[in-house]
C-alpha cells in the first residue's frame, strides 16, 4: 500500500526509490528515501532541486573509473537555460586587459587551437552538505554532487593568449548563457585569478568522455578547472573577460566562500577580505562505493572494499583503511592512475571469517602530505567535507 | 486552491521549452514539486518561492532552519534576489515556513 507521500509522488510522475545506499548516516539527506528524476538526455539522478535542476548521482552510478555522461551530476543557479545552437554559438573574448577582442566559433575552437584533454573530478562545492552536522542550509546535496571525466578541449591559456594579455591582468572573468528570471537576480558570473586562468591544466572543453557535452553539463563550451570545485566550471561558456581589478559580482564577493586561513587551500587574493575568501582547491578526500550499509556480508564468502581517492591536484599517495575502530590502519590497493586531477580508484579484501558488526573507516593521503581528518571544519555554506569516511555493515 | 495543473503548465513554459528534443521515459521523467503543508500562507509562500525556483528546499532545508534562519532567508531573497515581496507578505510567508518548516531549536 502506497503512503499519502508515495501516492501524491506517484501522481505527479515520480518514481519514489531508494537511492544507491548511504554511508551510514542516519538522518540528512542519503537517510532517507530519496526520490529519482530524469531530465531529458539524463538517466534517473537524486532531485533535489527540479528548478533550476540540481541532481546528484547515485552511488552505484560512481563505481566506474569515468562517471557516465548520462548519470553525471547536474547543478544551476538560474532557471532560464537555453539550449544552444553551435552552429551560431560565438564565444566573446576580451576585456580592458585583452588586446583584441575575438568572437570565437566552434569550428574555430576545434581547429585553430591545439586539442588537449585531461582526466578530471568534478566536485561541488557544496557536496555532502546535506551530511554536515549542525546542519548547514542550501542544497542538500549527498555524496554524489561529483563525478570524474576525461575533458577534450582547448587550453584557456592559448585562446587568452590569442586575444592577448595585457600586463596589468589581475582576473579572468567567465559568463554563461543560462540567465535569472527577475531583473534583480544577479547573473551567474565567475571569475579566475590570472595565473590560474593561464595554467597550462585549464581548459575550455567541448566533450566529455569523447562525447560533445551534454545540454545538462554545459553544451557546447565549458570551462575545466582541474582541482578547483566546480563552481568555477562555468557552463554554457559565452563571454571571457580579461580585467585589471577585481570582479565584484555577487558570486564572487558574497556567494562560495570560506573562512579565511581555514582550509590550506590555494589562495584567491584579489577576492580576499579578512573575514573570508572564496573556496578554491578541493580537499584531500575519499568515497566508500562498496560495501553500503545495505551490503550484506555473509560469513566466509570472499568480500571487497572499493571506492574513490582524491584531491586538489598534487595527485593521491596512498588511501588507509582501518577496520579496528581506527587503531591500525593497512594501504588499500591503488587502481590505474590517469593523472594528478582524476580520482584514483582504491579496493582491499575484507575478512569476513568472523560474524558481527565490521566498521570499515577510510581516509586518503594526498602527495603533498594532506590526509582527511577526523573532524568538521565548521564554515556557513558547509564546504569542504573531507572527514575520514566510514561505513557499517554486518556479517553474518 | 489547487495548484498542481497551473504549477506544471508554468514549469513546461519555463523549464520544459529548453528541453526539446529528447523524450524521456513517463515514468521517470523528473517534475516539480508543489505539495508544501497546508496552512495559512501556504498558496502565497509557494506563489512567490516558485517564481524563481522549485520549493523542494523548503522541506529538505527544514533541518538547518528556526525563524530567525527563515526571517534572514526571505531578506536574501528579497535584497540579494530581487524577489517581489512586500513586506506584509514577507511576514506571513515567515509565520508559514516557520510554523511549518522549522526543525532546528532556537
Amino acid at each position: 500500500m502506497l503512503t499519502r507521500r508515495e501516492a501524491l509522488l506517484a501522481a505527479a510522475g515520480w518514481i519514489a526509490a531508494r537511492a544507491g545506499a548511504d554511508q551510514g548516516v542516519p538522518a540528512g539527506a542519503s537517510g532517507g528515501d530519496e526520490l529519482l528524476g530524469a531530465l531529458p538526455g539524463k538517466k534517473p539522478l537524486i532531485q533535489r532541486a527540479f528548478r533550476p535542476p540540481n541532481f546528484e548521482t547515485p552511488l552505484a552510478d560512481l563505481e566506474p573509473i569515468h562517471t557516465d555522461n548520462s548519470v553525471f551530476f547536474v547543478r544551476y543557479h538560474l532557471p532560464n537555460i537555453p539550449r544552444i545552437d553551435g552552429a551560431t554559438w560565438r564565444l566573446q573574448v576580451g576585456g580592458p586587459s585583452a588586446q583584441r577582442a575575438l568572437a570565437l566559433s566552434l569550428r574555430e575552437l576545434k581547429g585553430s587551437f591545439e586539442q588537449v584533454s585531461v582526466d578530471a573530478v568534478n566536485q561541488c562545492s557544496g557536496n555532502r552538505r546535506g551530511l554536515f552536522s549542525p546542519r548547514v542550509a542550501g542544497v542538500q546535496w549527498g555524496n554524489g554532487a561529483m563525478g570524474n571525466a576525461l575533458w577534450t578541449g582547448v587550453r584557456l591559456r592559448d585562446v587568452l593568449h590569442k586575444a592577448g594579455v595585457a600586463a596589468d591582468a589581475l582576473e579572468v572573468v567567465f559568463n554563461g548563457a543560462d540567465t535569472a528570471l527577475l531583473p534583480g537576480t544577479p547573473d551567474f558570473v565567475k571569475s579566475l585569478p590570472i595565473e590560474r586562468a593561464l595554467d597550462e591544466s585549464t581548459l575550455i572543453a567541448l566533450e566529455m568522455n569523447g562525447q560533445p557535452l551534454p545540454h545538462w553539463n554545459g553544451a557546447p563550451a565549458r570551462l575545466v578547472v582541474p582541482g578547483w570545485t566546480g563552481t568555477y566550471w562555468m557552463k554554457h561558456l559565452t563571454e571571457i573577460r580579461i580585467q585589471p581589478a577585481a570582479f565584484d559580482g555577487f558570486w564572487m564577493k558574497s556567494a562560495y566562500r570560506i573562512p579565511t586561513g581555514a582550509f590550506a587551500t590555494a589562495r584567491f587574493v584579489s577576492q580576499e577580505t579578512s573575514e573570508n575568501t572564496p573556496i578554491t582547491e578541493m580537499l584531500v578526500n575519499s568515497l566508500i562505493t562498496s560495501p553500503t550499509p545495505a551490503t550484506r556480508l555473509r560469513r566466509g564468502e570472499p568480500a571487497r572494499l572499493a571506492g574513490k581517492a582524491w584531491d586538489g591536484g598534487a595527485g593521491i599517495a596512498a588511501v588507509e583503511v582501518s577496520l579496528d575502530g581506527r587503531q591500525s590502519w593497512r594501504e588499500a590497493k591503488l587502481g590505474r592512475d590517469l593523472g594528478r586531477f582524476a580520482w584514483r580508484q582504491f579496493q582491499l579484501p575484507l575478512d569476513t571469517s568472523r560474524s558481527g558488526p565490521l566498521e570499515i573507516a577510510v581516509r586518503a593521503r594526498s602527495r603533498n602530505g594532506a590526509t582527511q581528518p577526523e573532524k568538521l571544519t565548521p564554515n556557513p555554506s558547509g564546504y569542504h567535507d573531507n572527514i575520514v569516511q566510514t561505513v557499517r555493515v554486518e556479517v553474518s | 486552491m489547487r495548484l498542481k495543473a497551473p504549477l506544471t503548465a508554468v514549469s513546461a513554459a519555463l523549464f520544459g521549452a529548453a528541453t526539446v528534443g529528447h523524450a524521456p521515459s513517463a515514468a521517470a521523467a523528473a517534475a516539480e514539486v508543489t505539495d508544501l503543508h497546508e496552512g495559512a500562507g501556504r498558496d502565497l509562500t509557494v506563489g512567490r518561492c516558485i517564481v524563481c525556483h522549485s520549493v523542494e528546499y523548503i522541506p529538505s532545508n527544514a533541518p538547518a532552519m528556526n525563524r530567525a534562519a527563515w526571517q534572514k532567508t526571505i531578506q536574501k531573497m528579497k535584497d540579494k534576489f530581487g524577489a517581489p515581496i512586500t513586506d506584509e507578505e514577507a511576514k506571513q510567508i515567515l509565520d508559514y515556513l516557520d510554523a511549518n518548516y522549522s526543525g532546528k531549536s532556537g
